[in-house]
């Protein structure tokens, strides 16, 4: 399973909302842009995110001879994409199912989609820790290049299921690459007052108590926010942003080599 | 739906299926007998058990949202102390049916707190006089702890939720739910479909990425044949603290829940701005709206409030 694959990253948060799928995108457009080939795999079955915020929402999957062939975003087939969105006959269909049908299909995205040579493969999931995330575990376990990027925002209530996240990957035995701390303040267009709306500080605490890197905090950004269902990357259209800078640290992280 | 348990064997059809007992992964299963004989294809003793422990409840509502952070929690909480300081002779009690990321004890001020067990069953948790709570973050020995449970075992839990937790006579009983439209929803539709479900109130913020599963969840209240009591759109303004300019954080590009609402045609109770004070209460446990009972949100959450009793007693009658 996945023998062309060469890195995998999973996108993991307890909570729900926190930006799971604002950074798996985010990421992995970041890792296209500097030039690797990158699959992203949606797994949150009940809201997929992925198509609307990469602008693919009436795409479709077809069956090629080695499997399901995944939706690239650019014509040179750099980013592929595969959710449960590209499946479903309307946007406003509702998947109604229980554990058992969910596994058997996280299982076939991740036996049959025909990704080609990937450098990277982004996971992106639903939050909690329960079917679809034990799922994934158990089947990537024999998957040696596979670490996961915790992401939270910065209000205790959120923190405190993220911890539950943190013990899931340790007793299941995924290793950690890091936390990254998102909508960490507001700053106000008008007056530019920078309003801690979800507190902050809690990612960079967490992270120290959980004896995890921290890979920066990402600020709530209008603009930023206004590239979601457009598909665009940060890195490029706003590169003097917060945003932008924290990403592409996360790159240089995950891939020494392209420095 | 089809109750497939916990430990079948794999492939196992369900024991609700037309194909128990008959199918190919049935043949060595010790309860094949059972299945194919249809004793097990009867309803679940379970829903009988729990319409008998609500029959003290009078209404019933389900707090749903397709998308998580959006505030079901926190919306959750805020409906619940509403309820109870509008009259002290109204009793509610909530249950966070959230298994994966409890965050009702957090969020209501009693973390750490303990639930007994007595002859009439699991007592909740008190945080008022007339507000009561049950959540599984009080069985868990450490925050720390996870809950790594697939479905089957969610369900068993919830069922242990409805049908044993001793609530007494209550006037309002609210369930908190995970986002997403999958066991934990199901089950508890389920279980409180005969028992009498008054409705559910579906949570949402303005942006389209949150709307999109929304929309999802509305389909799924009309599939299963739940009351939609109305949408509540949170996070809608940020009025900023120092210059009072609004400003819209999560814009909504597509028209928001109005839009939304209009043309699924289910009707809009409000908006909650968005207060940092708000989030605030709610990580240290506080009462907001007895710390700021004249702001923007707390007045706009008790028109809410009022919308929903309004429903409420209108379809009891």
């Amino acid at each position: 399973m996945l023998d062309s694959v060469k890195r995998v990253i999973l996108v993991l948060s307890g909570k729900g909302g926190v930006g799971k799928s604002t950074v798996s995108t985010q990421l992995a457009l970041t890792l296209k842009e500097r030039g690797y080939k990158v699959g992203l795999l949606d797994i949150d079955l009940c809201g997929p995110s992925v198509p609307y915020l990469l602008n693919l929402e009436n795409q479709n999957v077809h069956q090629g001879p080695e499997g399901w062939i995944p939706v690239y975003l650019d014509n040179e087939q750099r980013l592929g994409v595969m959710s449960i969105g590209f499946l479903l006959s309307s946007r406003n269909d509702a998947v109604v199912w229980r554990g058992p049908k969910k596994t058997s299909m996280i299982k076939q995205f991740l036996e049959d989609v025909c990704w080609q040579e990937l450098d990277f493969l982004v996971i992106d999931t639903p939050p909690g820790t329960s079917d679809e995330h034990i799922t994934v575990m158990e089947n990537l376990r024999q998957v040696p290049q596979c670490g996961a990027i915790i992401v939270t925002t910065p209000q205790e209530v959120a923190i405190e299921d993220v911890r539950k996240e943190i013990t899931f990957c340790k007793k299941t035995g995924i290793p950690i690459l890091g936390i990254i701390e998102n909508m960490s303040g507001y700053e106000c267009p008008n007056c530019s007052e920078c309003t801690n709306i979800f507190s902050s500080g809690g990612g960079k605490s967490l992270a120290d108590i959980a004896k995890i890197p921290f890979m920066g905090s990402v600020p709530i950004d209008p603009r930023v926010g206004k590239l979601a269902g457009k598909g665009l990357a940060a890195i490029k259209e706003l590169p003097d942003s917060t945003t932008s800078k924290v990403f592409s640290e996360l790159v240089n992280q995950l891939a020494p080599d392209s420095l | 739906m089809s109750g497939v348990p916990d430990n079948a064997p794999q492939h196992c059809p369900g024991t609700q299926s037309d194909d128990a007992g008959k199918a190919s992964a049935c043949a060595g299963c010790p309860n094949q007998n059972i299945c194919a004989s249809g004793a097990a294809s009867g309803p679940d003793p379970a829903i009988q058990i729990i319409k008998e422990r609500l029959s003290n409840v009078k209404h019933k509502i389900l707090i749903l949202s397709g998308k998580g952070g959006v505030g079901k929690s926190t919306v959750t909480s805020l409906l619940g102390h509403a309820l109870a300081s509008r009259n002290a002779d109204v009793n509610v009690g909530i249950l966070d049916a959230d298994i994966c990321g409890p965050s009702q004890p957090r969020v209501l001020g009693v973390r750490g707190e303990q639930v007994h067990n007595s002859g009439s069953g699991w007592s909740p948790v008190y945080v008022t006089d007339n507000l009561s709570l049950m959540s599984i973050g009080f069985l868990l020995g450490s925050p720390d702890d996870a809950v790594i449970w697939r479905g089957p075992k969610k369900n068993g839990m919830i069922k242990q939720f409805l049908s044993e937790v001793d609530w007494g006579e209550l006037d309002y009983l609210l369930i908190d739910t995970p986002p997403g439209t999958s066991d934990e929803h199901l089950s508890a539709v389920q279980y409180l479909t005969s028992a009498g479900l008054d409705g559910a109130l579906v949570v949402t913020t303005p942006q389209e990425v949150a709307l999109l599963d929304v929309r999802k969840e509305l389909q799924f209240c009309t599939k299963l044949g739940v009351p939609v009591l109305g949408v509540l759109e949170n996070m809608s303004l940020f009025i900023c603290p120092n210059c009072k300019t609004r400003s819209e954080i999560f814009p909504a590009t597509t028209g928001g829940a109005a839009q939304m609402c209009s043309e699924l045609g289910v009707p809009l109770l409000g908006s909650l701005p968005l207060d940092p004070i708000l989030a605030r209460c709610c990580d240290d446990g506080r009462d907001f709206l007895q710390e700021l009972p004249n702001s923007p949100a707390v007045i706009a959450l008790r028109s809410i409030v009022d919308k929903i009793v309004a429903t409420c007693e209108n379809t009891s009658s």
